[in-house]
């Protein structure tokens, strides 16, 4: 702490949209050269925060100060002017433009009212040798990698505005040397007395380049906190917002006889830039939950597993063969099904019935010459439509028609329709209401009593305490801890989180 | 069996239907002999037949059309397409090569067209407009290769009785369009690939997630356009007894697509109906006819043709949907929510 005057400073900020809070009397420091981390679940507000502080949203209340006096940016542009700029996680720059040509974008130099091409592209050297990058500056931005192009978009926005940087989940799509050059970068300027602002997933991160950590949750801010104060278990409470001393159920679902063979065995598995090589081995009746903070390699873990991404290392064995699965098809053809986290995109076919959302699975399994009949498909809608209680006048209705925890269970009895052997539900009780909670959680155990497999993702810890028969914990995209039996508890849950991969923190710093 | 659906689909064809009815009342009152049908040398002749033998090619892109559009894609080289098969149908039969290999060659260079188209989207997956704007270009310079440049002839019999010859009174443009659309309805609702193709045309992501073969059915259904444009092109070469490389086809990619949106299908994807998109290429046609014996200058057709269409597209909207709705209330039919 240099520098403890405040650079950048939020009195009791609030923004709502539609009635919902999304901010609620936040206050916020930024001091010139330090590394403030934001960090909270996904709907913390901390995109809410940022968008406020450079005007992207008009604010509902609180002042924001900058240098002590009062400022109200009223877009991006405005921002800048003060001083803020902002690099997002999808780099905003334009790929097919040369690197010159996107640092000067909307301000090339002239020369006799041409763009002086040569004057830009000395600038432009000039200006990335000061953050270690020798590249090509005539070459299109897109022919670099990702975090190059991060570092261009730093660049220019610090270029522009020169006091507050602000990183929305920089490293996002970075892998492990691509972070390490872009931390470096950051401590550049933070030594040159910028005051950057750091939102990410990654706690790792956090304790390896932040000075202070702001964490919010539900639109409030819970605390401020100085990194070397504090540590990863109590980051991660205040994140979800409970005591260690809560909830401490036992398992719901004991542990598949430990004789049984895996069915399905996953080795070395893994893929570069998604999530690093784990071994699963799954029995059959199992539950496996897979837990971890968002962006730690759950969903990727899934999409692996579903063929949906295709692994660059490690092997599957199923009943000890070795197979293959490069794609859902073949992933499908083995028995396998994945409702997937956001059923919107990736799930319902909206415009077609709940008939065939039902069908679709298992007819595409069957191939197109060896149709349902009709009958066939209204038999087995209507059995699923009983079964999982889907709320729907009819079985001809657009599944797009139906709210969205029956959009899910229609999801769900597209899968139970092709009878599989092992299921992936990914967050499958997101965004439904409390009584198709309960159902699924029913319907999850009834399933598992059939010999069925699962592997549940969720972010409630206490879900999959309660329906798991084991926990893979995954942190920075690494399964860093199982967890079955007694030790089963929601707070174990966040112990691994907060201790895992501790050892590797040093290959991070 | 489905009492639901088949209101919900007359419902959805009331519109086209009446527009059709509209154009064809509209040219019975300037030529007041326009459903005078006469047997004449055991062939059927009237403006009605002439409809329908004239809009035949444009019918039969659109039985393809339509499968491609329901993919959420778009085939612009059909036009192309029809002047390659026609280059390739008559070079082969004025060399003296029999009917039947004529025919396979040209339909075969349909189906590698249809193939590339496929490949392109599918595999390399570049956008559908832009992947078939390539053979819509090339195909002409292909078809020219193939002609030589020249407007190549022929008189031979067999070729020119598929395009201007009758089967029980029917010119046979007419009978190979309708068979082609049975078949085609059969093939996609009676197995499978009409629903597949629905599928992916809504959510592509979701039909890849439900372990759908994505990438075959797309190309399936550019071979199914590109064989389509082939057949429409051997019907025109041999109704004009002659390959004209710079003519043959040239726009129809538009009037089928025009086809297709008249019979209710969205460019971004999703439902489709073969035989809705077909009633659209008669509207078509009974528009180009109707304008014509109704003795109006020729340079009428476009504007007309585009207030005809607009008038469609208004009635698809929504909101007349909800007006065509009440009138199918009216009328007794009633639909089931």
């Amino acid at each position: 702490m240099a520098h403890p005057s405040p650079l950048l400073e939020a009195r009791g900020l609030g923004k709502s949209f539609l009635g919902q809070t999304a901010l609620d009397g936040v206050d916020f420091t930024l001091r010139a050269g330090e590394v403030h981390a934001l960090l909270g679940e996904n709907g913390a507000g901390k995109s809410t925060l940022v968008k406020v502080l450079t005007g992207v949203h008009r604010r509902d209340a609180g002042t924001i100060l900058m240098d002590g006096a009062e400022v109200a940016p009223h877009d991006t542009a405005g921002a800048q002017a003060l001083g803020i700029g902002t690099v997002y996680q999808e780099v905003n720059l334009l790929p097919n433009l040369s690197v010159a040509e996107n640092i000067f974008l909307g301000r090339q130099p002239r020369r006799f009212g041409l763009v002086d091409r040569r004057a830009m592209e000395r600038n432009t050297r000039t200006l990335l040798a000061g953050y270690g990058l020798a590249i090509d500056v005539a070459a299109p931005l897109g022919r670099f990698s990702v975090a190059v192009q991060q570092i261009v978009a730093i660049a220019r926005a610090v270029d522009l505005s020169g006091r507050v940087l602000i990183l929305d989940e920089p490293t996002a799509s970075l892998d492990r040397q691509e972070v390490e050059t872009l931390f470096a970068v950051v401590r550049r300027l933070k030594a040159r007395g910028l005051g950057i602002i750091f939102i990410t997933h990654f706690l790792d991160q956090v304790f390896a380049l932040a000075d202070r950590v702001t964490v919010l949750r539900n639109g409030r801010r819970i605390d401020t906190v100085a990194v070397a104060d504090t540590d990863p278990m109590a980051i991660v409470q205040m994140m979800l917002g409970r005591d260690l001393e809560e909830v401490e159920s036992g398992p719901g679902r004991p542990a598949a006889a430990a004789g049984a063979a895996p069915a399905i065995a996953f080795e070395g598995y893994g893929r570069r830039r998604s999530v690093e090589p784990f071994d699963l081995a799954i029995r059959p009746g199992e539950v496996i939950g897979i837990a971890g903070l968002l962006g730690s390699g759950r969903t990727e873990t899934a999409r692996l597993l579903f063929g949906l991404d295709a692994a660059d290392s490690g092997t599957v064995r199923i009943d000890g063969r070795s197979v293959r699965i490069a794609s859902p098809r073949h992933a499908v053809a083995l028995g396998f099904g994945y409702c997937p986290e956001d059923r919107k995109t990736d799930g319902i076919v909206g415009d077609l019935s709940v008939r065939e959302n039902i069908v679709l699975a298992l007819q595409a399994r069957r191939g197109w010459l060896r149709p349902l009949s009709r009958a066939e498909q209204a038999e087995l809608a209507d059995r699923f439509v009983a079964a999982l209680d889907i709320r729907t006048t009819d079985i001809e209705k657009p599944v797009k028609l139906l709210s969205g925890g029956n959009q899910q269970k229609a999801v769900l009895a597209r899968w139970l329709a092709t009878e599989p052997r092992f299921l992936i539900l990914d967050e499958p009780t997101r965004g439904i209401d409390v009584g198709a909670h309960a159902e699924i959680i029913r319907l999850i155990n009834r399933l598992c009593d059939g010999g069925m497999s699962l592997v549940v993702i969720s972010s409630e810890f206490d879900e999959l305490v309660v329906c798991s028969s084991r926990i893979v914990v995954l942190r920075d995209r690494r399964h860093v801890g199982e967890l079955a039996g007694g030790a089963l508890t929601a707070t174990a849950i966040m112990r691994t989180i907060a201790a895992g991969g501790a050892d590797d923190r040093t290959e991070a710093a | 069996m489905m009492p639901g659906t088949a209101t919900r689909a007359l419902a959805g064809a009331l519109p086209r239907f009446s527009v059709l009815a509209l154009i064809l009342l509209a040219s019975w009152l300037a030529f007041p002999g326009y459903f005078d049908v006469t047997v004449n040398d055991g062939r059927l002749y009237g403006s009605l037949i002439d409809v329908l033998n004239r809009g035949a090619p444009v019918a039969i892109l659109a039985i393809g059309m339509t499968l491609v559009i329901a993919t959420g894609g778009v085939d612009l080289s059909v036009g192309a397409v029809m002047a390659v098969s026609g280059a390739v149908a008559a070079t082969l039969i004025a060399d003296g090569q029999p009917l039947a290999v004529a025919l396979a060659a040209a339909l075969g260079a349909g189906v590698l067209c249809g193939l590339w188209n496929g490949i392109l989207v599918a595999v390399l997956d570049i956008q559908p407009i832009v992947a078939t704007l390539i053979l819509m270009v090339t195909g002409r310079g292909i078809a020219q290769l193939v002609t030589e440049g020249a407007i190549v002839t022929f008189v031979d019999e067999s070729l020119i009785f598929i395009g201007s010859g009758a089967v029980a009174g029917m010119p046979m443009p007419v009978v190979i369009a309708a068979v082609l659309a049975a078949a085609a309805v059969l093939l996609v609702r009676r197995t499978a690939l009409g629903m597949f193709i629905e599928a992916i045309g809504v959510n592509r992501r979701a039909s890849v997630q439900a372990g759908l073969n994505v990438r075959v059915v797309l190309i399936a259904v550019y071979v199914a356009s590109g064989f389509c444009a082939a057949l429409a092109g051997v019907i025109v070469a041999a109704d004009i007894r002659g390959a004209d490389a710079n003519n043959a086809g040239l726009w129809l990619e538009l009037d089928a697509i025009l086809a297709v949106v008249l019979g209710g299908a969205s460019l971004l994807g999703g439902r489709f109906s073969i035989l809705m998109s077909i009633v659209g290429a008669l509207i078509i046609q009974a528009m180009n006819t109707g304008i014509l014996i109704s003795g109006f200058p020729p340079e009428f057709n476009l504007i007309l043709k585009a207030a005809i269409v607009v008038v469609i597209l208004v009635l698809q909207s929504p909101q007349a949907g909800r007006i065509a709705a009440a009138i199918a209330a009216r009328t007794g039919i009633t639909r089931r929510r």
